[in-house]
């Protein structure tokens, strides 16, 4: 393996919890849900994932039991911001706490323990393609289901008639409810998923990344995936840039020094933070559409009139 | 009548001045840890620390901890909340801890501290530390005997002075067996990030390391080590689990001991401010048992142990040459003086890297 193929593999490895948590907030975000608990919920996805696997022995049982935690805790949050129409932003963050809490008890009888790490999958023919074929073609199902994932979410979201509903929803709820569609049923909806994807990228942690439990393993990696939706302005294609370009600022840092670049060390780990931001808004800057914004509604409990 | 009101009030006096005995009787310890106890490293260690306590003085101690207690401005909020539960007896187990403790010490002048780690004391302001390079130098000798490529590959959190002097031993251990060794060091810029140390692992090994060593607190450089197949040093606890075939060995924080002596002298109040600073020799510092290693190398590193365990073997001994080629002023007699070590801040010859800031 070349030098090359390594760097391009750790990236990969890198940006791919990102991308997961962060596609799962877009699609909440565009139905005019803010979750700040993608932290809490990626954490929960982590420790139950863990597990799940550790206790049967099988890295898509850990998997499904991440996203089933994510789902439980987007549902509490659901429950919370939908139908008691809590400030959504302050439920959020309780969110987080709650899961990073939670988290370290369900795990606490798991430290110490390692698990095998998830099975690379080499796709015949294309894993042999020379200096790209390695990194992008023999990886984990987590990184594949992240790319199906990102696929699928660009499909729904500017090519379906459900996701035309979801962003008017995120939009404008009181229009969407007078055309008779079920606002917060949607948005319910939309929570899950992000709750879904964000379980999903916390389990890839222990499962995948680093194969093992220890609490706050997520490192923050929750708030860096809601920082990504913004600056992406809420379109799955820039997302997908900006988790790459944040995992390969990250990695080449470090390659960075390793190699002896002097320069210091604060400044590189705040390096792919401020590429990613430059990057985007420069993005933003050149194709300014109008509407490609924030959803117009987004924060804003919707309490339907009676 | 006047008898007996003054009998009863007399008795109230007793059974006030009782229960304030014991209230006093059981001392309230308090521990701020800078990560999670379940870091399986740093905090951890501590924690096992603290439960020895519990045990050792069971009755006489009630003890309680925060955990996850970011560096900085925060701290002094989480310090002041022991305090005002009655805590008198606070320990602050991470470097940059260091000035909240001494401005939470400055405003409660009856409340013990001691700050690990740190340099700066007050009447009611203690501080501990292991000679952590004690260890180091034996894991750097190891090292070049192990390597193939001749490069270690280190992952650093902080580029302060305890971590510097670290990779100074370290490196002077392995310049004592082989001069020619390189080291390529990497700051995550973190104390305790598992993915991130992983992936400094791999951009190490992928630069042609085959022995890693750390000095942040996850095990997940351990395990990518045994992953790759390469050699790899444990911090701050055995992390003989996470790389069976990897883990040469391990230089463990042994709290324990130390804080149990402590809270001894705190109860009988004999307790007074000062500065401790063990190594190998008090049981502070201790070797994981040294494993996947010919038996010669084996044999070199229990010499070496010995040796610094009793004080025959110093890492820092004159002359240091520092980085530059200058020699190091030699405070400390035949060997640098522990201010010299505890404010190091430069790297010593035969490093290429340049320490951040200098």
């Amino acid at each position: 393996m070349t030098l090359f193929e390594a760097v391009l593999l750790t990236v990969i490895t890198a940006s791919t919890p990102l991308l997961l948590a962060a596609l799962g907030e877009l699609v909440a975000e565009r139905a005019g849900v803010l979750n700040l608990g993608v932290e809490g919920m990626m954490i929960m996805g982590a420790a139950c994932g863990f597990a799940g696997a550790y206790l049967t022995g099988s890295t898509f049982i850990g998997a499904a039991c991440g996203v089933a935690a994510g789902v439980a805790m987007a549902a509490i949050f659901a429950l919370l911001t939908l139908g008691l129409a809590a400030n959504q932003v302050a439920s959020g963050l309780t969110l987080t706490i709650v899961g990073l809490g939670l988290s370290g008890l369900i795990g606490g009888s798991f430290v110490g323990q390692k698990i095998e790490a998830a099975p690379q999958a080499h796709i015949p023919w294309l894993s042999d393609l020379p200096l790209i074929g390695r990194a992008l073609f023999a990886q984990d199902g987590f990184v594949y289901a992240s790319w199906l994932l990102l696929g699928l979410t660009a499909w729904f979201l500017y090519r379906s008639r459900g996701g035309l509903i979801l962003r008017a929803v995120g939009d404008n709820p009181h229009s969407a409810h007078a055309l008779g569609y079920g606002v917060r049923t949607i948005r319910l909806w939309a929570v899950l998923f992000g709750g879904g994807c964000a379980g999903l990228a916390g389990a890839y942690l222990p499962l995948a990344y680093t194969p093992f439990w220890v609490s706050g393993m997520t490192a923050g990696r929750g708030w860096i995936a809601l920082a990504l939706v913004v600056f992406s302005s809420w379109l799955p294609g820039r997302l997908a840039i900006g988790a790459y370009l944040f995992g390969a600022v990250s990695i080449l840092q470090l390659h960075a020094q390793g190699a002896g670049l002097a320069l210091p060390p604060q400044v590189m780990t705040a390096l792919p933070y401020l590429a990613t931001i430059v990057v985007l808004v420069v993005v933003s800057a050149l194709r300014r559409q109008a509407g490609s914004a924030a959803p117009a509604s987004l924060g804003l409990a919707f309490v339907p009139e009676r | 009548m006047r008898r007996l009101l003054s009998a009863i009030a007399l008795a109230g006096a007793t059974f006030a001045g009782l229960s304030a005995a014991a209230a006093q009787g059981k001392l309230k310890v308090g521990f701020i840890y800078v990560g999670p106890i379940g870091d399986y490293g740093w905090s951890y260690q501590h924690e096992v620390g603290r439960r020895a306590v519990e045990e050792a003085h069971k009755g006489k101690v009630e003890t309680s901890y925060l955990e996850n207690v970011s560096e900085g401005p925060d701290a002094e909020r989480a310090i002041e909340q022991l305090v005002r539960t009655g805590h008198k007896l606070i320990y602050t187990t991470s470097f940059g801890f260091m000035e909240p403790t001494v401005k939470v010490a400055k405003k409660y002048p009856n409340v013990m501290f001691e700050h690990a780690t740190g340099y700066k004391r007050a009447k009611n302001l203690a501080t501990y530390s292991g000679r952590f390079y004690e260890g180091r130098y034996i894991i750097g000798q190891i090292a070049a005997k192990m390597s193939k490529s001749g490069v270690i590959g280190y992952i650093g959190s902080f580029p302060i002075p305890e971590v510097v002097s670290g990779i100074n031993a370290m490196m002077l251990g392995a310049q004592s067996v082989r001069p020619d060794m390189k080291i390529k060091i990497i700051w995550v810029n973190s104390w305790y990030d598992p993915g991130k140390e992983a992936d400094a692992a791999k951009a190490l090994a992928d630069q042609g390391a085959d022995i890693i060593a750390q000095h942040t607190d996850s095990p997940a450089a351990m395990q990518m080590a045994e992953q790759r197949g390469i050699k790899a040093f444990g911090q701050d606890s055995d992390m003989i689990q996470f790389g069976p075939k990897a883990q040469l060995t391990a230089i463990i924080n042994n709290w324990a001991p130390y804080y149990v002596e402590r809270v001894k002298l705190a109860l009988d109040g004999k307790w007074t401010s000062g500065d401790i600073w063990g190594g190998l020799k008090s049981g502070l510092v201790g070797m994981a048992p040294y494993t996947n290693m010919p038996d010669d190398v084996k044999a070199m590193a229990e010499a070496t142990q010995a040796a610094i365990t009793e004080g025959k073997l110093h890492p820092f001994k004159c002359p240091v040459v520092a980085q530059d080629g200058t020699t190091v002023e030699c405070k400390g007699g035949a060997n640098l003086s522990d201010e010299q070590i505890l404010g190091m801040n430069f790297y010593i010859k035969g490093i290429d890297d340049k320490l951040p800031g200098k």
